[in-house]
């Protein structure tokens, strides 16, 4: 291959990775503290992206649509954690499996009946639409830039939030030891809510950012979802940094998977996992479980 | 697993008692129904051994339920069916050596990391089969004729002949159900029982887990292929769709739907899921969002699944006759 | 199955006894299905099998909706009998279609049984007409051996087969002075019939396809093949997406300045449906389809402004499959008076039909599937407007078909 084309192959699967990173994070941010396995992560990413288009079609701008339609999404998190999710804390995983089960359903034909089946497109803001040449052939959008400026921004956000702050502690002890928390007299109650809430924002703010890049149609969800869970889970999960690490692997199994082996390119990325797993049984930066 | 309370067994008989009759007095789509409704509750079942019996959640079951029912497919020849004798052990055989093979490896993590290796693998074979056209690609393959049962050219069962094979089914359904029943009562159930309660101390007492939960993780997809064998006789049609993580999804909603705790709860949610699917789907096109409902209040009001439900329809005084059984 | 037919169930047992009793002898030969009975003035019972859930909903919806247009254009009735739908949502999911059919086929005995849009789920729909002698008729999904192989008198199609609108355009690109392309689509049955119908154009017309690019199904993430294409540098693309798929790729394919460079082509499927989603990057690509929005003709007038009266939504290529789908119900049910016992005559009336199509008259092959003409189309105005006549009546090859 080519050196210029082989360099920019590795730009790309660093940005889908970032992208994965974004939608992952949330999971594995509620994965670790609050012990909750989502299924429903990846509606929470479709209604960010039908936010998206909603409110971009209202306000004609994506970054208007991005204000707005996060707060919605954080709210939605925060109330379904109260009416639902916060009665399994103390279950069995598999009954969280059943319930966030339960809810794609719900989500999926509510979007149906609100927005119907047409496929959606989504402009990109005005200011980034342009594109930078790579190759006498090869362009790339402005705006893929800008998304992956944003993934990284989260990234470093997340970091400092979780390693330099008082809330970002909270945090941590509590996806080593909730009751810790609660004997030390934190209120829990709280903080799950608002790190569900957060995790359902993350998957929504990258639905909202990557509407113009992938339209916005029914089944949207469904798709990120499993790729989200094995970037969690070959990160280790509740690991965010193990995210970023798992999501940029994935990016790249992926883009190189499909160069190489465009048969069995969708092969590419569950073998990383099988393989990792294989080596590290409880991921990457994963805690024994 | 425990063994179900005695009003509960006498539940499941009556409910068996009126399957019996299904072929007799219900409509021919009502055989068919109730066919396939069992064959969902022996891959349930069998997904329950690996669940509630030793506490491994498998997202991957469909991989041998699909690969048996492949293996019917691949071994029946173009325009008449293939000997039971001979499609019945190779697609059971074939889905335990492959639930074997995956399960070595599978088996070496645990919890969530589990769930997700198993899902891997069922995703890799789906797309073999999906992508590659070793076994007519994405559009699947037909089956020409259905598995003959013949004993020196006289045939024994009519597996066309709807009635047949839902009593055979049937038979098979009870037959899957009891085995399950002597497994979890035998040392070999027990020892899977405790490691599913305290691994660590299974291994202090000399146990070995690992191959422990590897016998129990082939078994299961032995049973797995078994139901997935069903299929492939009752609809001759397969497809890629049934490796995908929505079918092993569908076995994992049955056996948590239905009750971890009770050895019938697999059957009780497989049959639960199928029928109402049934049912609402008649009413809206919107029928998803109801069973979303449904799913959610299941888990919401009924901790240890529809199992509960059983014995609170039963009158106050007898409710209590039930409590001193258990 | 005959003989489970007959014995089977207890519904057909009292059937039969009945029928016995009013010395209807001939059922007695088991050729006349006994469901149908009941008599002449009971509705006639129309099965849709089709997605109204899911990535494929809105093809399943303006199809239901289509079939409904043309049946109430004419009275509401077929054959002079009312007319009862049942709906049933496959969900575009093949492991669960064999119950599905059955539901549509044994369950509610529908006289017609109609469907659907997913390959993988018809597969399953043409097993089950075939088991149980329904009269399947597809109004989209083009799986070549629904027609092909597996083409039996009871089965029709009113949509196209997957080779169908691809193979003009192989003659298309090479017309265009492209001497090499590369092909990419989705990796199932619909993407690689596509391709195989472009290749086999494009290299009967003296060009040569270079390289196949394979997305995993339904992948939507393209721009590591895009890549790869931009490195390679054919004289021009083939590929194959739909839906949400196709709306991201021809965004990626704009955003990644290749239009220029590697002109674009596709079946209609690429811009069908999605054209409002995909904006400024879908002006000017061509594609090849049995159908373009802006026909002259007075039917597809009419059709349009109905369809949108009716629905509020503008049609597309598959809400004319699914008028279609209507217009062939009505003459066979019209040859027959509305007698659906009179199997044979009715096949032979859909068999010869001539079907007045917005997409232009059509009739059928003898593998049950269109002969129709293919249009070349450009995106103008965000609207797929026609541009030639690209072959005219194509005829499926069938590969495989004996019909019985």
């Amino acid at each position: 291959m080519d050196p210029t084309f082989a360099l920019i192959q590795i730009l790309n699967g660093i940005q889908y990775g970032l992208l994965l990173f974004l939608i992952a994070s949330g999971l594995t941010l509620a994965f670790g503290v609050l012990r909750v396995i989502n299924l429903a992560h990846g509606s929470f990413y479709m209604v960010g992206a039908y936010l998206a288009f909603w409110l971009t079609q209202r306000t004609g701008e994506l970054w208007l649509a991005i204000v707005l339609g996060l707060p919605l999404a954080l709210a939605l998190g925060f109330a379904i954690e109260r009416v639902m999710i916060r009665f399994l804390y103390e279950r069995d995983h598999l009954q969280q499996v059943l319930l966030t089960y339960g809810l794609i359903l719900i989500l999926n034909e509510l979007q149906s009946i609100v927005f119907g089946n047409e496929v959606h497109g989504v402009p990109a803001p005005k200011a980034l639409d342009f594109s930078f040449r790579l190759t006498d052939t090869l362009s790339y959008p402005a705006y893929r830039v800008a998304v992956s400026i944003a993934c990284l921004a989260v990234a470093a956000t997340m970091y400092g939030v979780i390693q330099h702050t008082r809330l970002g502690m909270v945090i941590r002890a509590g996806s080593v030891n909730r009751e810790m928390v609660e004997i030390l007299g934190f209120d829990v109650r709280r903080l799950s809510a608002l790190v569900f809430a957060a995790g359902a924002g993350l998957a929504a703010f990258a639905g909202m950012i990557a509407a113009p890049l992938s339209s916005v149609y029914p089944g949207l969800g469904d798709q990120v979802l499993i790729v989200c869970f094995v970037v969690v889970v070959i990160g280790g999960i509740g690991s965010i940094k193990g995210a970023f690490v798992a999501a940029l692997l994935v990016g790249l199994a992926d883009t190189f998977g499909k160069t190489f082996a465009p048969g069995l390119a969708s092969v590419a990325v569950y073998a990383l996992m099988v393989a990792t797993l294989l080596w590290r049984p409880q991921g990457l930066f994963g805690r024994n479980a | 697993m425990a063994a179900p309370p005695r009003m509960l067994s006498v539940l499941a008989l009556l409910g068996l008692a009126a399957l019996l009759l299904v072929p007799a007095f219900a409509d021919r789509f009502y055989v068919q129904l109730f066919t396939k409704v069992m064959t969902m509750a022996i891959f349930a079942m069998s997904l329950g051994l690996l669940v509630s019996g030793v506490g491994l959640v498998s997202l991957g079951h469909g991989a041998f339920f699909a690969l048996a029912a492949y293996i019917v497919a691949l071994v029946s020849p173009a325009t008449e069916g293939a000997s039971l004798w001979l499609a019945l052990p190779l697609a059971i055989g074939g889905a335990a050596l492959a639930a074997l093979a995956i399960g070595a490896l599978a088996i070496r993590t645990s919890g969530v990391y589990f769930i997700m290796i198993t899902l891997a693998f069922g995703q890799m074979l789906f797309y073999l089969f999906h992508d590659t056209k070793i076994a007519g690609g994405a559009d699947g393959l037909f089956i020409a004729a259905r598995p003959v049962v013949a004993v020196g050219g006289i045939a024994l069962l009519q597996l066309d002949h709807r009635p047949s094979l839902f009593y055979a089914t049937l038979v098979a359904m009870a037959a899957t159900y009891l085995f399950l029943g002597i497994v979890s009562r035998a040392p070999f159930g027990k020892a899977i029982e405790g490691i599913r309660v305290n691994e660590q101390r299974m291994r202090a007492l000399g146990y070995d887990t690992y191959l422990h939960k590897l016998v129990a993780f082939g078994l299961s997809g032995a049973l797995a292929g078994f139901s997935g064998f069903i299929y492939a006789t009752q609809y001759t049609y397969v497809n890629p769709a049934l490796f995908s993580w929505h079918q092993s999804g569908l076995a994992l909603m049955m056996v948590i739907l239905g009750g971890l705790r009770s050895r019938l709860g697999p059957l009780v949610g497989a049959f639960a899921l199928v029928l109402i699917e049934e049912l609402v789907q008649a009413w809206t096109t919107h029928w998803l969002l109801l069973i979303g409902v449904f799913v959610i209040s299941v888990v919401l009001t009924l901790p240890n699944g529809l199992v509960d439900l059983l014995p609170r329809l039963l009158p106050r005084d007898r409710r209590r006759g039930v409590a001193v059984d258990a | 199955m005959i003989d489970d037919r007959i014995a089977g169930s207890p519904r057909y047992r009292l059937t039969r006894r009945a029928l016995l009793a009013g010395g209807a002898a001939a059922a007695l030969a088991g050729s006349v299905p006994t469901r149908f009975a009941l008599g002449q003035q009971a509705k006639v019972k129309l099965g849709l099998m089709l997605p109204y859930s899911g990535t494929y909903a809105a093809l399943g919806q303006n199809i239901t909706d289509a079939i409904k247009l043309a049946i109430a254009e004419k009275g509401g009735k077929l054959g002079g009998r009312e007319i009862e739908y049942v709906q049933v949502d496959d969900e575009s999911e093949p492991a669960k279609a064999p119950q599905n059919a059955n539901r549509v086929v044994v369950g509610e005995k529908a006289d017609f049984f109609i469907g659907t849009v997913h390959s993988g789920v018809v597969m399953a729909m043409v097993k089950v007409a075939r088991e149980e002698n329904a009269l399947l008729i597809i109004p989209n999904a083009g799986a070549g051996a629904a027609t092909g192989q597996f083409c039996a008198p009871n089965i029709f199609r009113t949509s196209f087969s997957n080779w169908q609108p691809a193979f003009p355009m192989g003659a298309v690109a090479a017309k265009r002075g492209h001497k090499t392309a590369a092909v990419m689509a989705w990796k199932y049955g619909a993407g690689e019939e596509s391709v195989q119908g472009f290749t086999e154009g494009f290299t009967k017309a003296g060009g040569k396809v270079v390289k196949e690019f394979w997305v995993p199904f339904p992948d939507v993430e393209f721009q590591a093949q895009l890549t790869e294409l931009a490195a390679l540098k054919p004289d021009a693309l083939f590929v194959f997406f739909a839906g949400g798929g196709a709306a991201k790729f021809v965004k990626d394919y704009d955003g990644a300045g290749l239009r220029k460079s590697i002109p674009l082509y596709s079946t209609g499927f690429l811009t069908d449906g999605v054209l409002k989603a995909q904006g400024a990057a879908a002006e000017g690509l061509f594609t090849t389809l049995h159908y373009a929005e802006n026909l002259d003709n007075p039917v597809n007038k009419r059709f349009r402004a109905d369809f949108q009266k009716q629905t509020g939504r503008a049609a597309d290529v598959y809400a004319v499959q699914g008028y279609d789908t209507g217009q062939l119900l009505i003459q066979a049910m019209d040859a027959v008076k509305g007698d659906v016992k009179a199997r044979e005559p009715m096949i032979k009336a859909m068999r010869a039909a001539t079907i007045d199509s917005p997409r232009g008259k059509f009739t059928f092959s003898a593998s049950h599937n269109p002969v129709q003409d293919i249009y070349l189309r450009t995106v103008a105005n965000g609207e797929n407007q026609f541009v030639e006549v690209a072959h005219k009546a194509l005829a499926d090859p069938a590969a495989g078909c004996k019909m019985t």
